[in-house]
């Protein structure tokens, strides 16, 4: 009887699992169905190359592109050593009480949703940004980057410090006993050990950092022109999307955003299988 | 500066909060020729629309639960063709349809607001005044510096709404003659997002529907001419436009009944409560 029971659990929860899964490749197909017209008409390809003017029947994502690329890169450059940092200062330095309460408020900040981020942004990043530089509107990628930047480091401190706190316990043993500092056995021990983990840590955070939206949205500018510097306006894949989405349906606009999901959705794919990859190794290397 | 933008915030606050109450207690006279009624009206069409839309079937659906009013966007053209083609029973335009659609699909039209658009710029911003020709050159990219106007030596930052907005369409089409924006110029979501956008940049132009404007920001003259409700409705101010419902021939039944709550008493409320100017 508990046997048929706990059996009818097993398969009830291999169902919930392959659904969650078909969900996420119908959603693909979905997409490839509706941007199919464009891989037809060969429109595709160069609409990753071509600007976006709605008025001259341009409708190419290149601007968006490197708006998101400048974002993301940026912010993982703002994100990835204050993360380290937190990291080590929670998992290293000060392993002890206030190194868990301090662990306690960055696992808080994960939970902090987007939207307060980039609202607060709105009103303390935004006029800073403006009378620090006197360059422009304010809403630009160096503001964008440095709000996001904050939002993905709570994910980087954690697979940061879960990965140095992987460390065997006689590694570190081994180098109190030669009587090294701790900054030294971070270096030597723990660095060299934990570095799959410090990269799938970089990798998720730029995933988050290329998949978040209303960040972009709200403080990026959205302007449509290729970014020349931090301080240009500029627009994101994710942005465009939901600027344009809620226009028509009926259009070549609207077709023309499944291009960008298609990519967004790929990009996201490669880091999530380059990750997998990462922990694979780790197995096999671990004793 | 702070205090003062919370102090806004809690004001919203506060008008949303009361705008509920309102609708909880409203004296629903306008709303008592629903009573008994049943079935459903569909809309789509124009995206200026939707929040009028909205308040109405919220207010209809809360007094007769038995009526369903399901409101959805596409744009004017999607509005036409829907509402032609037989598929729902009111198609929102924010222009006038074309002679060919009428007598295509025998549509009539009911003008329930007015929207005009307006150009503001920071409040300490010396520059007032514009002449429309400027306008289109500041928007197109070609006056980058408001020494250019008579302003001090900075950068212009130029922006403007999203594809989807219904005010920069009429600011497109009736204040820049359908000049190509700037690829340079920032995008705001929102008329609120693009208030306070200019009001946070002493360098800023922007444009808002007329019933937005507060003191927050400033107007600016174009022509000579004040964005104002009032300039709007004579029709000595240009840039605006009629929001209109159609239907395929005369309306009947629940559908004609929402057509004239719209231009009740409360339904023309819903309007200016929603920013436009009303036509009673």
């Amino acid at each position: 009887m508990i046997s048929r029971f706990e059996h009818l659990i097993e398969k009830s929860f291999l169902a919930a699992a392959l659904w969650s899964m078909a969900l996420t490749i119908l959603i693909f197909v979905f997409m490839l169905i509706l941007g199919l017209p464009l891989f037809r008409e060969g429109r595709f390809f160069s609409l990753l190359f071509t600007p976006w003017i709605p008025g001259e029947e341009q409708f190419g994502i290149y601007p968006m592109i490197m708006g998101t690329a400048a974002i993301s890169v940026l912010s993982l450059c703002f994100g990835a050593p204050l993360a380290i940092g937190v990291s080590v200062f929670i998992s290293v330095l000060q392993p002890g009480r206030l190194g868990r309460w301090l662990k306690k408020v960055v696992v808080l900040m994960t939970g902090v949703p987007t939207v307060v981020y980039a609202f607060v942004g709105i009103f303390l990043l935004v006029p800073l940004v403006q009378s620090f530089f006197t360059a422009g509107s304010g809403m630009n990628i160096l503001t964008a980057s440095l709000v996001l930047a904050l939002l993905i480091a709570p994910t980087m401190i954690l697979i940061f410090s879960g990965s140095f706190e992987n460390v065997p316990i006689s590694y570190c043993n081994a180098a109190d006993a030669l009587g090294s500092s701790a900054v030294q056995k971070f270096v030597y021990v723990i660095l060299p050990y934990s570095w799959r983990g410090i990269i799938t840590g970089l990798i998720l955070g730029a995933a988050r950092a290329v998949g978040d939206t209303l960040v972009a949205l709200m403080l990026a500018g959205n302007a449509v022109a290729v970014p020349g510097s931090v301080f240009d306006s500029a627009r994101t894949l994710t942005a465009h999307i939901a600027l344009v989405t809620a226009a028509d349906f009926d259009s070549i606009e609207f077709r023309t955003i499944f291009a960008g999901g298609i990519l967004l959705y790929l990009i996201t794919l490669i880091m999530v299988l380059t990750v997998r990859f990462l922990s694979s190794l780790k197995k096999e290397a671990s004793p | 500066m702070l205090p003062k933008k919370f102090r806004l915030l809690l004001f919203v606050q506060f008008i949303a909060l009361t705008l509920l109450l309102t609708v909880v207690n409203v004296n629903a006279q306008a709303l008592d020729v629903f009573k008994g009624e049943k079935g459903e009206i569909m809309i789509s069409g124009g995206t200026a629309h939707i929040p009028v839309m909205k308040d109405a079937a919220r207010n209809i659906m809360s007094i007769n639960p038995n009526i369903r009013i399901s409101i959805a966007g596409g744009g004017s053209g999607v509005g036409i063709k829907q509402v032609g083609e037989g598929l729902v029973n009111i198609g929102n335009t924010g222009r006038t349809p074309t002679n060919e659609e009428v007598a295509k699909y025998g549509l009539k039209m009911f003008k329930w607001a007015i929207d005009g658009v307006g150009v503001i710029v920071h409040k300490k911003n010396p520059v007032k005044s514009l002449k429309k020709i400027d306008l289109i050159k500041i928007y197109s990219g070609e006056i980058v510096n408001w020494k250019q106007l008579g302003g001090p030596n900075r950068p212009i930052n130029v922006y403007t709404r999203d594809e989807a907005s219904g005010t920069r369409e009429v600011f497109w089409e009736k204040g820049l003659g359908k000049k190509t924006i700037t690829l340079k110029a920032n995008v705001v979501v929102s008329n609120g997002a693009m208030k306070s956008a200019v009001a946070n940049d002493p360098n800023g132009i922007g444009y808002v529907s007329v019933g937005h404007m507060d003191d927050s920001i400033s107007p600016v003259t174009l022509d000579g001419v004040n964005p104002t409700i009032k300039t709007v409705k004579d029709g000595s101010y240009k840039i605006s436009r009629g929001l209109y419902s159609n239907t395929k021939g005369d309306p009947t039944g629940l559908t004609k009944k929402f057509i004239d709550y719209l231009f009740s008493p409360e339904g023309q409320k819903i309007v200016v409560e929603n920013g436009f100017i009303a036509v009673k």
